[in-house]
């Protein structure tokens, strides 16, 4: 049975500067404490505070707020990623994030070298790497530059290279960022097919983005973060009421709407 | 549009754990079983860990006509040009003492590199550790297996001059071999201390490194521990030196020299001192790491 469920989830960031970060500066900082200099503690920075939600098969969870409202460091803990400073995280299903499209890519080998080492790292086995590849090979479109170094590749190259390699296997929970909204048209609505396959088929899937319709038309819950916290947890819709400005609203309600005709 | 539907479910073979739970730290007993944990999984990783380090030597050399044989070709030219001024320095026949340098200075080499880059082994993998959950210990074995493939390349080396100077080899020799292994457990585990304790103080590899540079004149690699004869403190001093046991298990099967056993249970003393307290230290700052990087 397929679950996510975060439990009073909270993240400090440490802030090292360059100089707090040196050995010098935390051998001097306890010299001066003892001189009786007032010890600043460490500067953090709360970049998610008690996140609480539970997810079962078939929820698709929207994640909204301003940039820095701590969307992508959701998506980072929830991948396990980092160690939750307070709270809990547990889950079952396998999970697929897509927090950024260089992810896990090394710049410098070709396209082909890379899937490679992407079915190494799933645990495939020598069949399904053959699959990976062709898969990829056929998706994404790269021709002849699936055997030159990635580093030569186009932002939108790569942007296609790492969506291939990540949904060959659809998995159960999905994590996405929402860089995957950015690539050419027709790449887009090749994307767009295939994330709506996955959707269908993943049993969970939590999507972060800053665009309304776009979340509208995939989502059934929606979390509003703002500073680390949820300011707003429910249906889409109302969410978004009180998200967006009006005007926006007024603007995507309209949308819904000749969508539903 | 059909062939843009997503492969059926049944390729749903991922080997990724199904289920996953992580709460805040709860002290030791937490912190052992997730790096235990980490631990086992990073050993199933072994065919990406293998593919890491092959790729990382492929693009040190691409382009290069004969790749990696710069390594060897190098050390080959360090260790020629150093024996005949040294033999000539400490008055001793070239006959002994180039084999002598040759197998230790490699083999010093591959250990320093192991402490060295053991240090950046969490820093320079940053993207792979924010981008993917994926255990820690595939980035510090990655490291011991990318030295080892260059000291596997200076093998040649040693074989030349094994040969050329006839240096016999016995079944003694075999007892190299776990030397080594000792070798390999103590880099893995070093990476990982050091790796996590560089990550948070960026100045740690440059000490380390320079601590490295005193070890190895403090250490019987370009001098033999016959020179120190009649300097009794010295001596002394060389007896506690660490680097002296773990270069001593491997070095003298290969050499035929004696290996006493104070080497052997110096060596395991100072082994199992750097797994117990990397065991503990990257138990503890395991969950840290990653917003270290």
């Amino acid at each position: 049975m397929t679950h996510l469920t975060a439990f009073n989830l909270s993240i400090d960031f440490p802030l090292y500067h360059s100089e707090s970060r040196s050995l010098k500066k935390a051998l001097l900082g306890k010299m001066s404490a003892r001189f009786g200099v007032d010890k600043k503690s460490r500067p953090t920075v709360q970049a998610l505070r008690d996140i609480s939600f539970s997810l079962k098969e078939g929820d698709r969870l929207g994640l909204v707020g301003s940039n820095g409202a701590g969307k992508t460091t959701l998506l980072r803990t929830l991948s396990g990623i980092y160690q939750p400073t307070m709270g809990s995280l547990s889950m079952e299903g396998k999970l697929v994030s897509l927090l950024d499209p260089g992810q896990g890519m090394n710049m410098e080998l070709s396209g082909r070298e890379n899937i490679h080492l992407r079915g190494y790292f799933l645990g495939l086995s020598k069949s399904q790497i053959r699959y990976l590849e062709q898969d990829v090979e056929e998706f994404a479109e790269l021709g002849q530059f699936l055997d030159i170094p990635v580093r030569n590749y186009s932002s939108g190259m790569v942007v296609r290279l790492a969506f291939a390699m990540a949904t060959a296997f659809p998995p159960e929970i999905l994590l996405m960022d929402e860089w995957l909204l950015a690539g050419d048209a027709a790449f887009m609505t090749k994307a767009k097919a295939r994330v709506e396959g996955m959707v269908r088929h993943a049993d969970i899937l939590i999507l972060a983005s800053h665009s309304a319709s776009t979340l509208a038309e995939w989502t059934n819950r929606l979390i509003w973060l703002d500073n680390g916290q949820i300011r707003a947890d429910g249906k889409p819709m109302d969410v978004f009421e009180a998200y967006l400005p009006r005007h926006d609203f007024e603007e995507l309600l309209r949308g819904q709407q000749m969508a539903n005709l | 549009m059909a062939e843009l539907a997503p492969p059926d479910s049944t390729l749903r073979t991922l080997k990724t754990p199904t289920r996953f739970a992580l709460s805040a730290d709860r002290g030791w007993g937490q912190r052992f079983g997730l790096a235990f944990v980490d631990l086992r999984e990073g050993a199933s990783l072994y065919r990406l860990i293998w593919a890491l380090a092959f790729s990382e030597i492929k693009l040190r050399y691409r382009g290069s006509a004969i790749g990696p044989f710069w390594l060897t070709i190098s050390t080959g030219i360090q260790i020629g040009a150093m024996a005949f001024l040294y033999a000539d320095l400490f008055h001793t026949v070239i006959k002994s003492y180039l084999p002598y340098l040759a197998i230790s200075l490699i083999l010093w080499n591959y250990l320093s590199s192991l402490v060295v880059e053991g240090c950046t082994c969490f820093i320079s993998a940053d993207a792979l550790i924010k981008g993917t959950r994926m255990p820690l210990m595939v980035h510090a074995v990655r490291t011991v297996l990318r030295n080892t493939i260059i000291l596997a390349h200076n093998i040649i080396v040693v074989i030349v001059v094994l040969v050329v100077f006839q240096v016999k080899q016995s079944l003694f020799s075999l007892a190299a071999i776990p030397g080594f292994a000792l070798w390999l457990i103590d880099g893995v585990f070093l990476s990982l201390l050091l790796g996590a304790i560089c990550a948070r103080f960026r100045d740690i590899p440059q000490i380390i490194a320079a601590l490295m540079q005193v070890a190895f004149f403090l250490t019987p690699i370009i001098w033999q521990i016959s020179a120190l004869n009649g300097h009794p403190a010295a001596q002394h001093l060389i007896e506690m030196n660490p680097f002296n046991f773990i270069l001593s298990v491997v070095r003298n099967p290969i050499l035929g020299l004696p290996l006493t056993s104070t080497d052997i249970f110096g060596a395991l003393g100072v082994s199992a001192a750097i797994v117990i307290i990397s065991l503990v230290g990257f138990a503890r700052f395991r969950g840290r790491i990653a917003f270290w990087v």
